[in-house]
């Protein structure tokens, strides 16, 4: 059983820049960690090696920098990952960011399983594990909250709908994005995390993946970002104390001139 | 742009190839198989190819789209057992606006079983402004599967060429809409906030929230075409419903291939938890660490009923059991847009805040006056909640009886 997991890198606080010439996102200098949503597949990937033997390999498309993150997830387990990365990737929407990882998997050799957070907490897009399935023409599974049954060549998935939840079977490989309701993550020991600095990462360029330059990186994105704005968040209170008799008189009151009762 | 080469010296002539393009792109003439200019180069071929005859070979070359050949806006009518989903309509509304801006036409998108059970939702969609119904009837289709419902909805594109596409940020949505984006290789914006057409290109600005709702950014798709979005509930508002209008209905058969999925659909589970969508509420009134446990979150529910509104819960509350996981809002759960958000016992961590911060009325009941929640707040309770919520519940409960 050979699991691929797709990661990715995330701003560890919600400050973010970015570059006015590019506008795009400027992700030197800002301290990240591994998508809190990434972990619940990391974890999957680990337990389903521990049922059926096997490896995981961690696959992100990233700066350099993301090797501290490949490296975070080694220590969890992991076998073995691999970087995507090069300038030639700078910019990519999440078309061109699908496009590469699924080169890369394609370059990777035969896999039975990818598996994606179900987005990355910084665009909050979810597209990658859909947008992979289309380039691999892989079955497809999204918001997977429990994997019944996997064996080398199919698996029975249970994900979370709008109004329930759906069982379905699947033949493998397929992609599947899971939820946070899969399981408990684990976290690594330090023994562990030291052992994994010394772990040799496999780092690939668009040339190694067999990527067209046209269809990465800036220039392959399909969207364009033209405009960043921040917009208003924080609201003027009116902060009831000593008068909350006052305060739940004019809550009601607001809320039966707004029609919402 | 890319080409699909196929290796005359390999091939054999089994057509697996043509049988398996989910685009009818392919066909063998003159013992040989030709490429029809259908091809997204989705690469199933490749795969099935046993002889190893195709590849798909990607020329430098900046492609050239002529945009002008596509026009009209789409609408992707979700609908379950005849119901369409609220959402479709109030895309109808904004869509029908962007329609006449572009002086083109406004369909709806409509898939399911069979033409009988559609009926229903194409009798509501004809209440709304639309030109036109697209309708793609299937036994394949009766149950969403992303495999299908991408296949169809990109055979559909590639058909008739419409210049926008949107859909509703639903679980269905946003499972299908990126793999459809995929396939007909195509630029896709998800959860936009705002929809606007450009002055001088016409091209559509979208607009969505990213970092958790600490940047907007407006986003284009200037060189392919569709240019698609998804569109959480409750961001736009549904236009009223009028008298049922003759709208014209396209009906589309499509390819075999497209229907075929190797993803078998065991079981459906309509669940009480997931049934009450927080997503979908006007209002919300949510429960943190500070209501003690679960027997507290009655008090919550209590003031919900009393709204008219859904439950909703902190990662506090759901990671203690006191609530289950589809009602968290907040970073790793629910991002909601309700009209009103009442936070009961809610410190207010950042990854709460990122949630909730676009309702458009937000009330904050809290012990501790020092709480972050306060400062996103309209109005702020400062207070033991078990005693405020009972205060608050008479109070509502005495003006909408003075209403009556």
């Amino acid at each position: 059983m050979r699991t691929i997991v797709c990661i990715k890198q995330v701003p560890e606080t919600t400050r973010v820049e970015i570059d006015p010439e590019t506008k795009t996102l400027r992700r030197e200098g800002v301290e990240s960690v591994l998508n809190p949503l990434d972990t619940f597949a990391v974890e999957e990937a680990l337990r389903i090696r521990e049922r059926l033997g096997g490896t995981v390999t961690a696959l992100t498309l990233g700066p350099p920098q993301a090797a501290r993150m490949l490296r975070e997830v080694i220590a969890l387990g992991v076998d073995d990952g691999v970087l995507v990365s090069g300038r030639e990737f700078a910019g990519s929407d999440t078309w061109s960011t699908s496009y590469a990882l699924a080169a890369a998997i394609r370059h990777m050799g035969r896999c039975d399983l990818i598996l994606c957070g179900k987005q990355a907490v910084d665009g909050d897009t979810g597209h990658i594990g859909p947008e992979l399935s289309a380039h691999l023409a892989l079955p497809l599974a999204t918001y997977v909250r429990s994997i019944r049954e996997v064996t080398s060549d199919h698996a029975v998935v249970e994900r979370l709908t709008d109004t329930g939840h759906e069982v379905m079977r699947l033949p493998l490989p397929a992609v599947m994005t899971v939820i946070k309701d899969l399981n408990e993550p684990r976290t690594p020991n330090l023994a562990d995390l030291h052992r994994a600095r010394f772990a040799t990462l496999k780092v690939l360029d668009a040339k190694a993946i067999g990527a067209d330059p046209l269809e990465i990186g800036l220039e392959g994105s399909l969207t364009r970002v033209i405009r960043i704005f921040t917009p208003k968040t924080e609201r003027a209170a009116r902060i009831y104390e000593e008068n909350l008799d006052a305060g739940v008189r004019d809550v009601a009151a607001f809320l039966e001139k707004e029609g919402l009762l | 742009m890319s080409r699909l080469e196929i290796a005359r010296d390999k091939c054999n002539l089994c057509e697996l190839c043509v049988q398996s393009c989910p685009f009818d792109a392919l066909e063998v003439a003159d013992d040989r198989v030709r490429v029809g200019d259908e091809c997204v180069f989705c690469g199933r071929c490749v795969k099935e190819c046993p002889a190893g005859a195709i590849s798909i070979i990607e020329e430098k070359e900046p492609e050239k789209v002529d945009l002008s050949a596509w026009s009209g806006v789409w609408v992707f009518a979700e609908q379950a057992d005849g119901r369409v989903h609220p959402v479709a309509f109030e895309l109808i509304g904004k869509g029908r606006a962007l329609a006449d801006r572009r002086g083109t036409y406004l369909a709806a998108v409509l898939l399911g079983g069979s033409l009988e059970s559609l009926d229903a939702a194409a009798t509501a969609l004809r209440r709304f402004p639309v030109d036109r119904i697209l309708v793609a009837a299937d036994a394949a289709l009766a149950q969403f599967r992303s495999e299908t419902y991408a296949a169809v909805l990109a055979q559909l594109i590639q058909r008739h060429c419409p210049e926008i596409v949107l859909c509703g940020a639903t679980a269905m949505g946003r499972s299908f809409l990126p793999r459809v984006a995929g396939l007909v290789r195509t630029g896709l914006t998800a959860d936009c906030t705002g929809l606007e057409i450009d002055d001088s290109e016409g091209l559509l600005l979208q607009t969505r929230p990213a970092f958790g709702g600490n940047i907007m950014a407006t986003i284009i798709c200037p060189r392919r075409r569709p240019q698609m979005a998804t569109v959480r509930p409750k961001v736009f508002s549904a236009p009223a419903p009028g008298a049922p209008r003759q709208v014209e209905m396209i009906t589309f058969t499509p390819s075999p291939q497209t229907l075929e999925c190797p993803v078998e659909l065991i079981e459906v589970c309509v669940e009480e938890a997931g049934a009450e969508s927080i997503a979908e509420a006007d209002i919300i009134v949510s429960g943190g660490r500070g209501v003690g446990g679960p027997e507290g979150f009655r008090v919550i529910r209590e003031l919900a009923d009393a709204l008219g509104g859904a439950v909703g819960a902190s990662r506090a509350a759901v990671d203690a059991g006191w609530m289950p996981y589809p009602h968290q809002v907040g970073q790793t759960g629910k991002t909601v847009q309700p009209k009103l958000y009442v936070a009961c016992g809610i410190s207010g961590a950042v990854q709460h805040l990122v949630g909730m911060q676009s309702a458009s009325t937000i009330i904050a009941i809290n012990k501790d006056r020092s709480a972050p929640i306060f400062r996103v707040a309209d109005f702020g309770l400062v207070g033991d909640l078990h005693v405020v919520i009972p205060r608050l519940i008479e109070a509502i409960r005495r003006r909408k009886g003075a209403c009556k």
